[in-house]
């Protein structure tokens, strides 16, 4: 393993016995990830998200395959693993009883930190998360938003060198997950953590992520960075709308012929058709229809999404695609049981 | 990305007694950050030393006293089997919210978990029995100081065994609170009511007397009474120790077996 890397695996698989039949939740995971990246796994309910976080997190083994996370062998020094990440799960990390702070500093006790350090490094990510206030409370006291600063404050005590987050903005409301990330993100670039996380907020993965990794019943279909894969797998989606008696027919050979795309006729005047760097090809688009006496009422272009590179790999959209509850694992050891929510076109 | 300080996370590998202390102290903090979750959850005890204790006068034709210092004993063993018999529900709780899943992947050994939150349950036993201890002193009940001690110590052994059986049942029903609750109180009652906490076996069906004779919690109570009562060196209080000890090991054997397999 290269020494910035900091997560490799090679043929990870998991097996699961769910009601005498055998589910394979994650088939040949195979990635490297360099220290320091936002990698995010992306994918619907079931697609063996959370089962290779857990198996990278040393919670439950592979059944083949091999892992080495912060330079540890996930199934051969598992205490290494596990002194080196930081992990915040699908749930909350706070027990409901214990006070925000006392949680902090048992944690920090946890991880081998004496009494001083524990104590400036809880202090410290108190104020960074912006939990002065609740310092004191117990955690059944705090809101989703603050139970959530709190589990990654509880990820980070020990300044891991791998942080994994499994749904991290999950539940929460649109404020309250953009503040978590922008915690994320500071923290991130002020200790130089590398974070790996699973997501099905597609704007999230979009948004924040330097690297996508995209899954699909337990196999990544797809690896790069969102703009590669949305410039490399679907194209910006364009509607025309004709001038009344405008000529369907000679618009959609226009289009065949600049886009190289084939248009679907919706009603009697619009046109929709997908074109790589189609924002660009528009006003060109527009200008050839003028020449031959096409009059356009109304031209949208909107860019990809990467439901769109899902759409384009699995032949299906993430929404469609999202699963009930348990179809790739047992509910208690793979819990990815939450409703996919993201932008479709 | 600029990084401003680098990850420091040392190796940390797991050691029993250091995790196990890490992890009491964890436990005890919400009991001391607010002791007086330990006087509302005595509850249940007072009902019976207060409704229960004047029916056992009315029906003994004994005084007060000496009722009392048959009958006290008995709730001190019922304030283990009411509230360290149901501690496991605050495990599945964090098994169900996340914070459990969180501490296994802590650098922590597994056993330690299991063990300490075990051991914790030695501290509210100590205060909610001197509490009702006291409660009980003005109405005329007296213990031997040196059995009261005694009577704590093996109270909590008994505390401890139970306690970790609390917590196996959790981790065996997982996410599935009816099941504990339903096993729980399925126990918990007969256990009680066939220990002679409530009222003596002597005088009842043959069955009940086998039954109590198995049951571990009758030799806990009278140990408890012989011990209160200054008769340190009685047999009862011999037997109630191997039951109790008996008790603990069998409990945190089965305990850590189940924390280890959990995930």
């Amino acid at each position: 393993m290269p020494s910035d890397t900091v997560i490799s695996t090679q043929g990870l698989t998991k097996r699961f016995t769910v009601k005498k039949s055998e589910v394979e939740a994650v088939t040949d995971l195979t990635v490297d990830v360099q220290r320091g990246a936002l990698v995010a796994f992306l994918g619907p309910n079931g697609a063996g998200k959370s089962t290779s976080l857990r198996m990278l997190t040393t919670l439950i083994p592979p059944t083949a395959g091999s892992a080495t996370v912060a330079g540890y062998d996930i199934q051969k020094e598992p205490a290494g693993v596990r002194s080196r990440i930081g992990y915040v799960g699908q749930g909350s990390s706070g027990s409901f009883a214990q006070r925000v702070r006392d949680e902090l500093l048992s944690q920090g006790a946890f991880y081998g930190m004496g009494r001083r350090e524990r104590t400036e490094r809880a202090d410290e990510l108190i104020a960074s998360l912006e939990l002065d206030a609740f310092a004191t409370r117990t955690v059944q006291q705090l809101s989703g938003g603050q139970k959530r600063r709190l589990d990654i404050a509880l990820g980070l005590i020990h300044a891991p060198e791998v942080l994994f987050l499994d749904e991290p903005s999950t539940g929460l409301d649109p404020q309250s997950r953009a503040n978590l990330w922008e915690h994320i993100i500071a923290l991130r670039a002020r200790y130089g953590t590398t974070v790996f996380l699973t997501t099905h907020y597609l704007e999230e993965a979009d948004r924040y992520a330097e690297r996508v990794m995209v899954m699909d019943s337990g196999r990544v279909i797809a690896d790069d960075t969102a703009a590669a894969l949305k410039a490399d797998l679907a194209g910006d989606a364009l509607t025309l709308t004709l001038e009344e008696g405008g000529d369907l027919a000679r618009a959609s050979s226009a289009v065949g012929r600049l886009a190289g795309a084939t248009a679907e006729h919706r009603g009697d005047r619009t046109l929709a058709f997908t074109a790589p760097s189609g924002s660009a090809l528009l006003p060109r688009l527009l200008r050839e229809l003028d020449h031959e006496g096409i009059g356009v009422a109304t031209a949208t272009a909107v860019p990809p999404t990467l439901d769109d590179v899902f759409l384009a790999l699995t032949g299906r959209t993430l929404r469609d695609a999202d699963q009930p509850e348990g179809d790739d694992a047992p509910a208690t050891t793979d819990t990815e049981s939450h409703t996919l929510e993201g932008s479709t076109r | 990305m600029t990084a401003t300080a680098t990850a420091t996370a040392r190796i940390v590998r797991p050691q029993l007694g250091r995790d196990t202390w890490n992890v009491l102290i964890r436990e005890l903090k919400p009991v001391v950050r607010d002791p007086f979750s330990l006087i509302f959850s005595l509850v249940q005890p007072l009902v019976f030393l207060g409704l229960f204790g004047p029916l056992l006068v009315a029906q003994s034709g004994g005084d007060l006293a000496g009722t009392l210092s048959w009958f006290v004993p008995g709730v001190l063993v019922m304030i283990v089997l009411f509230g360290t018999g149901a501690t496991g529900s605050n495990l599945q709780y964090e098994m169900m919210t996340g914070s459990h899943e969180r501490t296994l992947v802590a650098p922590l050994s597994r056993s330690s978990l299991l063990i300490g939150r075990a051991l914790k349950e030695v501290a509210p036993i100590i205060v909610q029995a001197l509490l009702i201890v006291a409660i009980a002193l003005p109405f005329g009940f007296r213990a031997h100081p040196l059995g009261l001690v005694a009577g704590l110590a093996l109270l909590g052994v008994f505390g401890i065994g139970l306690g970790a059986l609390s917590y196996s049942l959790a981790l065996a029903t997982k996410q599935r609170e009816w099941l504990f609750w339903g096993v729980q109180q399925s126990l918990i009652f007969p256990l009680l009511i066939l220990s002679g906490v409530l009222l003596p076996l002597d005088g009842g069906p043959a069955w009940m007397r086998a039954v109590a004779a198995v049951n571990p919690v009758s030799y806990v109570v009278d140990a408890e009474r012989a011990l209160l009562t200054g008769s340190l060196g009685a047999p009862e209080v011999l037997w109630g120790w191997v039951a109790a000890a008996a008790l603990a090991a069998v409990g945190l054997a089965v305990g850590v077996r189940a924390i280890r397999r959990s995930s």
